[in-house]
């Protein structure tokens, strides 16, 4: 059983994407979207965590969330997938269940 | 497949409703069936008729209510949250001795236990919060 | 016959500041009469919600840290509690309010429902269930 984690707060408010990342076993995904959208961008104080936590997670983010926020896919870490909402659906179903980490 | 969703906060103040509509909208839009949308927290006061936002802007009660209409969908707001947060239905106005009432049309009012059978029933439960 | 699922309650924030843990908590009692298999997981600040000594008084809130006393009556019995977050709070098992039940399959033996895991094996556990609530 793979989870599906979502984190919908920036890695500099909260740590939430830390502490998700450090309970994500290997093999589950990450979605990004809302406020976390800001821990898929290049060369931040937390782009490291993520690109070192990519080797055994993969990573998704909300493309519409990017967008809202004027951050170009061209400024996110190399290998996390843009998605959309139907994306998000498809994500849901294709794993085994959803933590939320608020 | 069968979606639950939990709408942890209310609208504007936390993207989470907007989140959750346009999850809830893609899901449905991919032929997928949502079981009960469950509203909790602050989250019951996306439940308000009462909401006057900006021209604008998003009428985030009245997308909810226009979806629910649409798709027969399924919204209860907890009532324990509710009565501390003050959305009130026609009944439950009355049993307070409360001198009006705010649910929009679509949503209903009930217990917790709606929420734990929305977990049970579903395959899927998504939450949307802060 | 409707299959039993694993629910888990996971608690991170703090009690008071936010209303999330008083909330969260009465889902888990009106869950606790649907009978399925049912854990409490408290990690990050939501160690400090199992916290002894909660006095509220002088904030005017209601204290509701008693009911987490009460869940071994409700059959609430696995309450995992994350070992990082405790050492990275200061905290011991000590800190925490002493909460039981009474094991019916050993003849209600009084028994821990805390059960301190590592950060690895709370993930193993999120992975066996079938829903999470997260508030």
């Amino acid at each position: 059983m793979t989870i599906l984690h979502t984190v919908n707060k920036s890695p500099f408010e909260r740590n939430s994407l830390q502490s998700c990342i450090a309970h994500a076993n290997e093999g589950s995904a990450v979605l990004l979207f809302e406020d976390g959208i800001y821990g898929a961008l290049q060369s931040t104080e937390q782009s490291e965590l993520v690109t070192a936590a990519m080797s055994s997670i993969k990573f998704y983010v909300l493309g519409p969330d990017l967008k809202a926020r004027g951050i170009s896919e061209d400024k996110i870490i190399s290998g996390i997938k843009v998605i959309g909402y139907d994306g998000f659906v498809d994500l849901v179903t294709e794993h085994s269940n959803t933590q939320s980490w608020l | 497949m069968k979606f639950s969703i939990l709408v942890n906060e209310g609208p504007y103040t936390h993207q989470a409703s907007d989140s959750a509509y346009r999850f809830t909208k893609a899901a449905l839009d991919k032929g997928h069936e949502i079981f009960r949308v469950f509203f909790y927290h602050d989250g019951v006061n996306n439940g308000t008729r009462f909401t006057v936002p900006p021209q604008d802007d998003r009428n985030l009660q009245k997308l909810w209510s226009e979806l629910s209409e649409k798709h027969n969908l399924d919204m209860v707001v907890c009532i324990a949250a509710a009565q501390r947060r003050g959305i009130m239905d026609e009944n439950e106005a009355k049993r307070q001795g409360i001198d009006g009432n705010n649910i929009a049309p679509g949503f209903r009012i009930s217990g917790l236990g709606q929420l734990i059978e929305a977990g049970i029933q579903a395959d899927r439960l998504v939450s949307f919060g802060d | 016959m409707s299959e039993i699922k694993k629910f888990m309650y996971v608690n991170r924030r703090a009690p008071y500041g936010t209303i999330y843990a008083l909330e969260s908590l009465e889902v888990v009692l009106i869950g606790a009469a649907f009978e399925q298999d049912v854990s409490l997981a408290f990690f990050d600040d939501g160690v400090f919600q199992i916290a002894k000594n909660q006095d509220t008084k002088d904030v005017g809130m209601k204290n509701f840290s008693p009911t987490y006393k009460a869940l071994g009556d409700y059959d609430v019995n696995k309450i995992y509690v994350e070992k990082e977050s405790l050492e990275a709070r200061g905290l011991t098992l000590d800190d925490l309010l002493d909460l039981k039940y009474e094991d019916e399959d050993e003849d209600w033996a009084e028994k821990d429902s805390i059960r301190v895991v590592s950060k690895k094996e709370l993930a193993d556990l999120m992975d066996e269930q079938d829903v999470i609530f997260s508030f």
